[in-house]
């Protein structure tokens, strides 16, 4: 599964929360709101606007800009945590305090400060393995047809 | 890795108890994820423990109020005793309280965890300002002073009006900050992430609170999480102005930070909005951008037929609540419409005594205290538009409940509780150059 022929890509970063997971990339081009934006018990986007509105990042490796909105955003995914619909792992360009603290409470593998935008380079669905001992984001496999 | 001093390794390593250590850890973790050098020492939080949700209720049923502030203030998942706060921290807006009972759609039961909420945490030492604008009622850091304080409006408030210095906080970093006085120093508070980083150049005179709001929510859509700098012959904001603005920037935008030269305490002058950097190219605030702002909060808003009127958000000065009062004086709420009128409870009772409470609610209205529809999610029962004098809550408030709203004048909203319907419109702008 992690054979050299099969990695595509490395995007290396700074791991943040530490833990090592493999799994599908869920990726949004657009930040991301706790209050308001998403809903814990169901662990979906509920912003209407929002380009990912309805979907669900329960178990996927959330890869985003950034968030946005209210300071509840790390009591919001906290809250995927307690109640078991947490992403896999996270994976986002923009450090603020409510990605660092969401994540923190969220306690998924999570890294961010990369050499390169991995919201441009991954696509959903793709496999990746988020090594955020290392500060590493492993993308295999070829590059799947996305609208994007 | 952040640099602890000999007291916050003695807090870490458990001299003050568990609930001080698992605080410390959770502080470290976070100083680390954001590349923090250091803790600053901080004597005034602002924080949220009495809203109920439903992650927090499974908890306090679990095991009590202890168990819900390990698990959601401290990121703790040992049984731990929660000492007293170690430095001043109050409570934020929450969900309804009883002077809500009875008329929205919102759970008994809530009302009453949150009471028990607040007589556990005030017990412990928490100040039960109980909303989001604890400038208000008498929280007031002074300048440069380091404070962990959450919710957006009241970040960008203290930031940029008072000078005070805060990054946007969340749960479990000001519940830790609560109980060691330490949170990480980064972003706003230190000075150089502190100047300006857009020149916002404004051709247009401020005419009043309305003027404020869409100023606030262009700046925010146009500069997102940055520092923008606004420029031009604004005219002279007051408080109700600045909780308007900010709260419009921090709502489009991210914005928790602004300089207005000549207005704001961390920018006597345009030249020290920006420190060594040269001012950018300005980019500029006219009419059509004006227009389009309008335009964009009363996209929502088909219906003319008003069922709610918001007012105050964040909560409502004294001087908004006056006003209110004065556009009601001698008339009757149309019988389909509701009016609430959102401020903290230090603010009805003044309100009470200068005879504005009896006033609104003589003619059908309501103030309620402590309180925030957004929080709690609800509006009265059946509501299918509603108007507001708040860019903030025609922001939220239609993706929340997935209602139709309309954004206009203070005057205009009350004139649509009185009549039911929504006539407002955008008066012209004054344009000074």
């Amino acid at each position: 599964m992690t054979s050299v022929a099969e990695t595509r890509l490395v995007l290396r970063g700074r791991g943040i929360v530490p833990g090592r997971v493999e799994g599908r990339a869920l990726v949004s081009h657009e930040t991301i709101s706790g209050w308001g934006g998403i809903d814990p018990a169901t662990g979906t986007i509920i912003e209407r606007r929002h380009e990912l509105y309805g979907v669900c990042f329960t178990g996927k490796v959330l890869v985003f800009p950034g968030a946005k909105g209210s300071s509840g955003w790390s009591g919001f995914f906290q809250s995927t945590r307690l109640m078991g619909t947490a992403p896999l792992a996270m994976v986002f360009t923009n450090l603020t305090t409510k990605a660092a603290l969401g994540a923190i409470v969220t306690r998924v593998p999570t890294v961010t400060e990369f050499d390169d935008d991995p919201v441009a380079r991954i696509a959903t669905g793709d496999r990746v393995e988020v090594d955020a001992d290392n500060g590493l984001v492993v993308v295999y496999g070829p590059r799947p047809g996305h609208p994007r | 890795m952040v640099a602890l001093t000999d007291e916050e390794k003695a807090m870490r390593d458990g001299r003050d108890g568990d609930a001080v250590a698992a605080a410390m850890d959770l502080l470290i973790r976070y100083a680390d994820a954001l590349g923090a050098a250091h803790l600053c020492e901080t004597r005034n939080v602002a924080g949220t423990n009495t809203q109920p949700s439903p992650a927090k209720t499974q908890l306090f049923e679990e095991g009590g109020w202890s168990k819900a502030f390990a698990v959601i203030s401290l990121d703790c998942d040992d049984d731990i005793e929660v000492p007293r706060m170690k430095v001043p921290t109050c409570q934020l807006q929450h969900g309804f309280g009883d002077d809500a009972l009875g008329i929205m759609p919102y759970s008994e039961r809530n009302i009453e965890l949150q009471a028990d909420a607040e007589s556990f945490y005030s017990s412990k030492g928490v100040n039960v300002l109980a909303t989001c604008t604890p400038y208000q009622v008498g929280n007031l850091p002074t300048y440069g002073e380091h404070i962990a304080w959450m919710e957006s409006s009241a970040v960008v408030y203290a930031n940029s009006v008072l000078g005070a210095r805060t990054n946007c906080e969340g749960g479990a970093s000001t519940g830790s900050a609560s109980i060691t006085g330490r949170i990480p120093c980064w972003g706003n508070h230190l000075v150089e992430n502190r100047y300006g980083t857009h020149l916002i150049e404004s051709g247009l005179r401020m005419t009043g609170f309305q003027d404020w709001g869409m100023f606030g929510y262009f700046v925010g859509d146009a500069v997102q999480e940055a520092r923008p700098v606004m420029v031009g012959d604004l005219g002279q904001p007051d408080l109700a102005d600045l909780k308007h603005f900010g709260a419009a920037a921090a709502s489009s935008g991210g914005v928790e930070m602004y300089h207005i030269p000549g207005r704001t305490p961390d920018a006597p002058t345009l030249e020290a909005a920006f420190g060594a950097a040269a001012p950018p190219e300005p980019l500029r605030y006219g009419e059509a951008e004006r227009s389009a702002i309008y335009d964009s909060l009363n996209s929502i808003g088909n219906s003319e037929d008003v069922d709610f009127v918001l007012i105050g958000c964040p909560h409502a000065s004294l001087e908004q609540i006056g006003r209110v009062a004065r556009a009601l004086e001698g008339r009757t709420l149309s019988a389909g419409t509701e009016l609430w009128v959102m401020t903290p409870r230090a603010l009805r009772a003044v309100s009470d005594r200068n005879g504005w409470t009896a006033t609104i609610e003589r003619a059908g209205g309501r103030v309620l205290t402590d309180s925030c529809p957004a929080m709690s999610r609800v509006a009265p029962t059946g509501t299918k538009v509603f108007a507001t004098d708040s860019a903030k809550q025609a922001h939220y408030l239609p993706a929340i409940l997935g209602i139709e709203a309309w954004f206009g004048t203070t005057e205009e909203c009350v004139d649509a509780a009185v009549t039911g319907r929504w006539r407002g419109s955008l008066a012209p702008a004054a344009v000074v150059r």
